[in-house]
């Protein structure tokens, strides 16, 4: 137990100095953005001194490197800023927007990883027949679709055509549940659709990996049927490398719903970001983009942690 | 029998006809055009084999690799491996013909009226689940018992195995013990859903000799007290001897000879069970010793992790020039670890190491190109040590141009004329690895080290992965390059019959120590310290009661099982 505990320290440990790492790259790639909030808000008729007196009062005449640690310290206590297009509270801001993203993600993630789990595993016991290929060359033709285009084609059918779902999400914070999840339907069947191929096909590809090792041909020679062989001998040795690609997923569903809030107008963390490059509001942009990195670190964190505690050398040590 | 109480009719009925368990007739299996090496043609693993197993008798299938022994045994289950198939012949099990049977009735007969022993256990086992767990699974899938029985019966097997802690072992996982328990514990597995037929494939050849003995008599035991029949497959004849009724030869893929235990190893017929009985024929005499040492090595201690894991402890040991020096210990006695210091891949933490009179730089990027070159080495595993990307010729010819900066024509001549040395011819050239035998591979590793012209030469379980018979020349070769080349070997091995073939001086180790050492006609004979004993006790022999007798008169536990 010992031996895990450091093992999950080294890690923690790794992820929070990426996170710093990436902290740094945001800030500095914010940088480089061409135009800044002054001459956004002024528009044409900005003049030299206004620009400048704008500049000063949102403090961003200060040099770089003394802003970049002025903005981490406030937000290591918590402190997001105040963006700067409307003075309002970021933290306050984002947190309905983030709350709702997360709601998406995991909608998708619902419907997604157990069919992904399901359909890999049956490809993998009928692996090299039709039902192998038909769901290889099914999957392979989702992950191949843009997002946008998987969304529209369900909205043209199941929206436009049969008129069952709303094409447009628009939810606020008084939006009943059930109401909720008719809006948000449409973009979470996009969403598992995009990444329900990866998980499947890498679920398959482990469990058809681990069919080599000679536990399995004892588990056969037993006169085990092939379904027991695949649950019972092959899928417990397959879990690391299926969580993996899992969380790899989830952690994109809430990174990578930028385009699928868009097409469907969900005021998720998506839209504000797209929303906030537009008007150069750089807090906004650089908590928001924080926050999507602390989220693919913290998921990759528990991918890794999930792959030390499903390997039995460490979890019963000698 | 009464044990057996749960038989069905038909089973029955297959004693009453014919008493015979297990009957295979005019057997022919063949692997698939496109998993053949010549490509487009079926080639054909076992050709017009038959034989008949009767209930509580073992047969022994002995041969080489490739002679299809553990395809006879997997093809009595019905099972052939990465799509190979019964062509031809019947496999008839408790009267019944498995070519006939459905997948879902093959299932039926796996697990439950014959079980199977893999070689390596530790591979065989789920390393997910609790040994119990899988122990119980096929009495439990077939519905041979209860699940509390069937653990039950799996605690009372685990006692007459001989394992620890019966009681409380199944709640392991296979990591958390050792090889030879691993073992025990697969055996138990086989016996739990009481089968009529258990397949031994190899069970004891991936274990130390001193842990082997125990394992073997422990199988032996098991099988006699539940007269359960078997096949028990080896390359061992003297193993085999110990545990089988009858025998059978196999050499690709068909029968050489078949008869009784005795008759095979007292009264071979063919010619090829005849070289298999007398295959240590080697006689090396033991070259005087000369006091011109070419490495000697003092008070040498190493280990890992800066010195909190010691692998090695104060080891002495002197090595003439010309000679064998053999290094002899089970495995995680320090041996391949002393193999790396010696190569400069691991500074040691004390100690000194000279080669011929000179101090030899602890570590490898302080050692002269020169000093590189006379040391070489070979090792247990031919293929991989071989880039499966290159030809023959450039393998061979790669320390030519390296230590020599040979090129050209000039080397494509030595490479031709170390081809010929290894008893191979310049024909191979052009080969890649893996269109060679396991013997061939081992003969270009030989070649490649010979290129470089060294004094010595450190071979590391040479012989180990090969057969018999392919060792036997390999050796033979070695001794005759040491005559013309004048090479030293620092011959690292667990086998001591290869240790009497070949060495001039041997030392003993055990747990990183050297326990004995000095001439091989003094070392190999009394009066013994207790672990030499127990090394030389545990070789198998080929004689019928051997077993029994080195077991009653041990006067050490090994430590392994």
């Amino acid at each position: 137990m010992y031996q895990i505990g450091k093992i999950i320290g080294q890690r923690v440990a790794l992820g929070a100095l990426t996170l710093w790492i990436v902290s740094i790259v945001i800030f500095a790639g914010v940088q480089f953005l061409p135009g800044d909030i002054a001459t956004e808000i002024l528009g044409r008729s900005a003049t030299p001194e206004a620009v400048a007196a704008i500049r000063k009062s949102l403090g961003l005449d200060v040099p770089a490197h003394i802003r970049y640690f002025q903005w981490l310290g406030s937000i290591l206590q918590g402190n997001f800023g105040t963006a700067l297009a409307n003075g309002r509270d970021i933290a306050e801001l984002i947190r309905p927007r983030f709350i709702n993203t997360l709601l998406l993600a995991l909608s998708a993630a619902v419907i997604s990883v157990p069919l992904a789990l399901l359909g890999g595993i049956v490809a993998a016991l009928y692996r090299n027949t039709i039902v192998d290929r038909s769901i290889n060359i099914v999957t392979l033709a989702s992950i191949s679709f843009p997002e946008f285009f998987v969304g529209y084609v369900l909205i043209l059918f199941l929206s436009v055509q049969a008129g069952i779902l709303p094409s447009m999400s628009d939810v606020d914070s008084s939006t009943a549940l059930v109401d909720r999840l008719i809006a948000m339907a449409l973009p979470s069947l996009t969403l598992a659709v995009v990444v329900l191929a990866h998980m499947m096909r890498m679920t398959r590809t482990s469990i058809i990996n681990v069919l080599g090792n000679q536990y399995i041909e004892t588990a056969r020679l037993k006169g085990l049927p092939e379904r027991r062989v695949l649950v019972g001998h092959a899928l417990p040795n397959a879990l690391a490398p299926i969580a993996n690609v899992i969380v790899m997923n989830l952690a994109y569903l809430i990174t990578g719903v930028v385009v699928v809030e868009v097409v469907f107008v969900y005021p998720g963390l998506g839209q504000l970001i797209v929303d906030s490059v537009q008007k150069r509001d750089i807090p906004v942009v650089q908590a928001c983009s924080l926050i999507f990195a602390a989220t693919y670190v913290v998921l990759n964190l528990i991918a890794d942690i999930l792959s030390i505690v499903t390997n039995p050398r460490l979890l019963h040590p000698k | 029998m009464s044990e057996r109480g749960k038989m069905s009719t038909e089973q029955c009925a297959g004693i009453a006809t014919a008493g015979e368990l297990l009957t295979i007739e005019n057997l022919r299996i063949e692997a698939p055009a496109s998993n053949s090496v010549r490509g487009g043609v079926p080639s054909i693993l076992v050709d017009d084999v038959s034989l008949s197993v009767r209930r509580g008798r073992v047969m022994g299938l002995i041969g080489e690799s490739g002679a299809g022994k553990s395809t006879i045994g997997l093809a009595s289950m019905g099972y052939g491996r990465g799509g190979i198939k019964i062509t031809g012949g019947s496999v008839v099990v408790n009267g019944r013909d498995i070519r006939k049977l459905s997948k879902a009735g093959l299932r039926k007969l796996r697990g439950k009226e014959i079980c199977y022993v893999a070689q390596s256990a530790a591979a065989a086992f789920n390393p997910a689940k609790r040994l119990m767990d899988q122990v119980v699974e096929a009495a439990l899938m077939h519905g041979v018992s209860s699940r509390a029985d069937a653990e039950a019966r799996a605690v009372i097997l685990f006692k007459k195995l001989g394992l620890p802690d019966p009681e409380k072992i199944g709640r392991r996982f296979p990591h958390q013990v050792s090889g030879g328990q691993l073992q025990r514990v697969m055996t138990a597995m086989a016996l739990c859903s009481e089968p009529d037929l258990i397949v031994f494939d190899e069970p004891t050849t991936a274990l130390d000799v001193t842990t082997q003995i125990d394992v073997l008599a422990a199988i032996r035991d098991a099988m006699r007290e539940t007269s359960v029949a078997a096949i028990y497959i080896t390359h061992d004849l003297a193993v085999v001897a110990q545990v089988a009724d009858e025998i059978m030869v196999l050499r690709g893929g068909k029968m050489v000879e078949q008869g009784t235990t005795r008759q095979i190893i007292h009264h071979p017929r063919q010619d090829y069970t005849k070289a298999l009985v007398a295959v240590h024929d080697i006689q090396h005499p033991e070259k005087p010793a000369a006091a011109s040492p070419i490495l000697a090595i003092d008070r040498l201690t190493a280990g890992y992790g800066n010195g909190t894991i010691k692998v090695l402890e104060d080891v002495a040991l002197v090595l003439e020039k010309a000679h064998t020096l053999a290094i002899v210990g089970e495995s995680g006695s320090g041996k391949s670890t002393l193999a790396r210091v010696i190569t400069g891949l691991l500074p040691p933490m004390s100690g000194s190491l000279k080669f011929d009179g000179k101090a030899l730089p602890a570590r490898l990027a302080e050692r002269s190109k020169n000093e590189l070159r006379q040391l070489q080495m070979i090792y247990q595993m031919a293929d991989v040590a071989m880039n499966p990307r290159q030809t023959v010729a450039t393998i061979i010819g790669r320390p030519i141009e390296f230590y020599f900066g040979i090129k050209g024509d000039e080397r494509d001549r030595r490479v031709a004329k170390l081809l010929d040395q290894i008893e191979l011819g310049k024909e191979f050239a052009n080969r890649y690895p893996s269109e060679l035998s396991g013997g061939q591979k081992q003969r270009i590793c030989i070649a490649r080290a010979l290129a470089a012209k060294p004094r010595i030469i450190i071979c590391d379980e040479v012989t180990s992965a090969l057969d018999p018979l392919v060792s036997n020349g390999i050796l033979k070769l070695l001794l005759q390059l040491q005559k013309e080349e004048e090479i030293a070997y620092l011959f690292i091995t667990h086998d001591l019959a290869t240790v009497s073939s070949i060495a001039d001086s041997v030392v003993v180790m055990h747990r990183g120590r050297v326990v004995r050492s000095g001439a091989k006609s003094q070392v190999l004979n009394p009066p013994f310290d207790p672990y030499t004993e127990l090394l030389l006790s545990s070789v198998p022999q080929l004689n019928e009661g051997w077993l029994d007798g080195a077991i009653a008169s041990r006067r050490m536990q090994p430590a392994g099982n």
